[in-house]
């Protein structure tokens, strides 16, 4: 039917502005997000043609508290940054206070650190891989990984007293030495049985044809790409990129391990979610030798006052965290408080590519590519 | 690499770095002005420092000091690139074009100290509601909701 004054039904599809393209909003507390994250997509039909992640809406200000606090009341906060992460962030940020104030860590701090953190990124892990999965239709491989999980995180709870934001690493040291229950007998045991389990979960799903149709091929980020977006961690090295800061720039004790970094080939969000896994079989393999090498002894430097007050001046220390370098920025003006603290968060600029490497892909393969980073809005938004 | 076998490697490359180098605490810093902040840090990208690892700023009263950490994959090494702002114009060049890692970080940092990135295709709020007046970062910053904390120490 014609109308003069519109036009045809056909001139008034292609004339409009976006007819074809749709606006769709998934968050902020969508399920798939991993957190509150909303993104604005453009779609046309199924397919994204723009992605805009607007963050943000987990921001308590950490930084600013901080500011407002002693430099040892501010080891809790950090534990709220990267929640699934805690021992990172503490030991990030007691690095950095140790550095200001000159204070040396007993080897056995050192050892225990490593343990307590090389068991968080296989708790870590767990959650992302298992999660990963989940976002693909995989609930029971979900279900194994937390199984795996949480067994680790029986164990860190025996040792520090809490399941997820542990307060353990204080500069200085750890809070606890190991507790005398078999603690050490039942994390050898761990570190034996846990390897068949994570052969089962890598060939439950990154050996199911399904999951690898749902993943390969899918948000590739290429090796160039990754080093100017600042990705870094597992994510990075899945994209080709041959770079662990445990292993290139070892701090703390790491350089008395033997272990291979594992580096993926095609960067898809399959090989980002299989290098996590892989990892696991590293971080166990660190935990035995340092079982191996640790010896008794203090666990806290001698003369910690309980009030710091560290010489004027600014430092930055960097952790290979699991989701990649984190780094505390830590500035003194000789006081009893922080006069800034700046986290420098791996999962904030890992997902900052998230936008760029979804346009051309279904919607529901955003959903995929969002896990494959694993962000952590605590620390995203801080 | 140690920060001292950079210094000698950058100096011999670039020798008019030579009097705004230094070394704090085993760091490399480089400290500039900030119209050639953009300049120097294109130049030290092609010296081989290919990940823009962070930007942040401090309050630093009379100016606002705006700190980059730039970091080498292939020498294994980080330098600080550090430059102060006036307070009432803070402003620099945004690294956007050299690096895609300073989009969202430089939001931040506009965020939070409003200091302008000039150059940055997007630059809007990325922590704060869009509807945010002030910079939350900055120590005179002032908020009646905020309720002081009583001093016990």
């Amino acid at each position: 039917m014609t109308n003069d004054a519109q036009g045809t039904a056909a001139e008034i599809v292609s004339d409009g502005p976006s007819v074809r393209e749709m606006v769709v909003n998934v968050g902020p507390s969508h399920p798939s997000t991993h957190g509150v994250c909303r993104i604005i997509t453009h779609l046309d039909g199924e397919v994204v043609t723009e992605a805009d992640l607007v963050i943000g809406y987990l921001h308590r200000g950490i930084e600013k508290i901080a500011e407002n606090r002693t430099y040892l009341q501010v080891v809790p906060l950090t534990d709220r940054l990267d929640y699934v992460g805690s021992m990172y962030n503490n030991w990030a940020y007691s690095r950095a206070v140790e550095k200001l104030m000159g204070i040396t860590v007993p080897e056995r701090a050192e050892y225990l650190r490593v343990i307590t953190c090389e068991l968080q990124r296989v708790a870590s892990h767990m959650m992302a891989v298992g999660s990963a999965g989940n976002d693909a239709g995989a609930t029971s491989f979900f279900v194994l990984a937390f199984w795996i999980r949480e067994q680790v995180v029986d164990l860190l709870a025996r040792l520090s007293g809490s399941r997820l934001t542990y307060n353990y690493v204080r500069p200085g040291g750890v809070s606890f030495d190991i507790p005398e229950d078999g603690w050490v007998e039942d994390l050898r045991a761990l570190c034996k049985k846990t390897p068949a389990a994570l052969e089962e979960l890598d060939r439950l799903f990154f050996g199911n044809v399904i999951a690898k149709d749902r993943t390969k091929g899918i948000g590739v980020l290429s090796a160039e790409d990754a080093i100017a977006a600042g990705v870094t961690g597992p994510s990075l090295r899945a994209s080709g990129v041959d770079f662990d800061l445990r292993r290139d720039e070892p701090y703390s004790v790491y350089d008395r391990f033997s272990f291979d970094v594992v580096v993926g080939e095609s960067g898809d969000s399959f090989e980002r979610s299989r290098c996590r896994l892989l990892e696991c079989y590293e971080s166990l393999r660190i935990i035995e030798q340092a079982l191996d090498q640790m010896e008794p002894g203090r666990t806290t430097a001698p003369s910690i006052p309980r009030l710091i007050a560290p010489p004027a001046g600014e430092v930055y220390e960097r952790i290979e965290s699991a989701r990649g370098t984190l780094g505390v920025y830590l500035v003194s003006d000789g006081s009893v408080r922080p006069w800034r603290m700046k986290v420098r968060s791996p999962a904030f600029t890992n997902l900052s590519v998230v936008g760029t490497l979804a346009v051309g892909h279904t919607i529901s393969d955003l959903v995929i590519i969002v896990g494959s980073f694993d962000p952590v809005f605590g620390e995203v938004d801080r | 690499m140690k920060a001292e076998d950079l210094s000698e490697r950058l100096l011999k490359e670039f020798p008019d770095l030579a009097s705004s180098f230094s070394i704090d605490k085993g760091e490399a810093v480089v400290t500039v002005s900030s119209d050639v902040v953009h300049d120097t840090i294109e130049r030290l990208k092609g010296f081989g420092f290919n990940q823009f690892e962070m930007v942040t700023a401090v309050d630093r009263g009379e100016n606002l000091e705006v700190v980059y950490i730039l970091h080498s994959l292939g020498m294994k090494v980080v330098i600080w690139v550090r430059t102060f702002v006036p307070r009432d114009a803070a402003w620099v060049a945004s690294m956007v074009d050299l690096y895609t890692a300073a989009d969202w970080l430089e939001r931040e940092v506009y965020d939070l100290f409003g200091i302008e990135f000039r150059g940055h295709p997007d630059l809007r709020r990325i922590m704060m509601p869009f509807d945010f007046e002030g910079s939350p970062l900055r120590k005179d910053y002032v908020d009646e909701n905020i309720i002081p904390r009583p001093d016990y120490i």
